[in-house]
């Protein structure tokens, strides 16, 4: 029964741009595509969260192909729910669109 | 470097000029004896966040036991939450857990009967401290274990009789509850169009 069930203790984001103005961008800081979230608002309550980009290289690193770079949510961005991000180390441009873990953690409920 | 005092003439007079050693210091502190700066910071102790009250169901988020609900026995004065399964329940042991790991659910499980003994024994810093390594790191003996396959940890008695001893109580009153104990052994998992945001837990 538990392996058929989700296991996702995640919300989806997707990356969407590294924040800019029209013509320079700052890729120290990510913006981020939460699912369902809408507005400020409803964002807020991910500050602080902690984020996953999961991704798979070729070389196999102490036992597994899996990597991951650890950012945090850091404020909202804009009006509809967007939300910036920083991460350890700047999450690569082909990461645009690709999809990007908020944990539910550091949790204030 | 103590260069010697040279001698200057000035007219008729002779001046010694003393070594950059020698020289009078320009500046002396007020205090012979320096004291240090007296914190103006205060230790509060740790105050959990309000929905964690004893014998609230809480969510484990992240570690081993992560998406398992879990019965809150306790705060220690660590600053951390002594947790448990129940054991039976869903296999989650007497465990530590950090408060930001976890998401406190308005479920309760009543928890008057719990024998106090143990659980302040296993409140105790020590009780869950790691065992010294036995044998050091160069040492012969664990040179030639190196290939062998780590020895399983055994549970110690005594870890799993305080178990026991908490869980006696939270097991009869979970019963009384009907679901309570199909919820507890049961994992807690997102699913597609949840909004945690939007959601009262």
């Amino acid at each position: 029964m538990p392996s058929e069930q989700g296991h996702r203790l995640y919300v989806k984001g997707k990356h969407l741009s590294y924040q800019r103005g029209k013509r320079n961008t700052n890729p120290n800081t990510s913006l981020i595509k939460i699912e369902g979230v809408d507005d400020p608002k409803a964002a807020t309550f991910y500050n602080g969260k902690r984020i996953a980009y999961v991704y798979r290289g070729k070389k196999e690193i102490r036992g597994t192909k899996i990597r991951v770079i650890w950012g945090k949510v850091t404020r909202p961005h804009g009006n509809s729910g967007v939300v910036r991000a920083q991460f350890k180390h700047n999450l690569p441009p082909k990461s645009f669109g690709a999809m990007v873990r908020v944990m539910l953690y550091p949790s204030a409920i | 470097m103590s260069t010697e005092n040279k001698t200057k003439k000035f007219g008729k007079q002779e001046r010694v000029i003393p070594s950059s050693t020698d020289k009078a210091l320009k500046y002396y502190p007020a205090e012979d004896v320096a004291q240090p700066r007296k914190s103006r910071k205060t230790q509060h102790p740790y105050k959990p966040r309000a929905s964690l009250q004893p014998g609230a169901v809480l969510i484990l988020l992240a570690g081993r036991f992560r998406g398992k609900r879990v019965v809150l026995l306790k705060v220690l004065p660590q600053g951390v939450l002594l947790v448990t399964g129940p054991f039976k329940i869903n296999g989650v042991p007497l465990r530590r857990v950090n408060a930001r790991y976890v998401i406190a659910t308005r479920t309760t499980v009543p928890v008057e009967g719990l024998d106090s003994k143990t659980l302040d024994k296993v409140s105790d810093e020590k009780y869950f401290a790691r065992d010294k390594k036995s044998d050091k790191k160069g040492s012969e003996e664990g040179f030639f274990k190196q290939g062998e396959k780590p020895e399983k940890k055994q549970v110690s008695s005594d870890r799993a009789d305080d178990q026991k001893s908490i869980d006696k109580a939270l097991l009869s009153s979970i019963k009384k509850e009907q679901f309570l104990q199909s919820y507890l052994s049961s994992s807690f998992s997102l699913r597609s169009g949840d909004r945690p945001h939007e959601m009262v837990f």
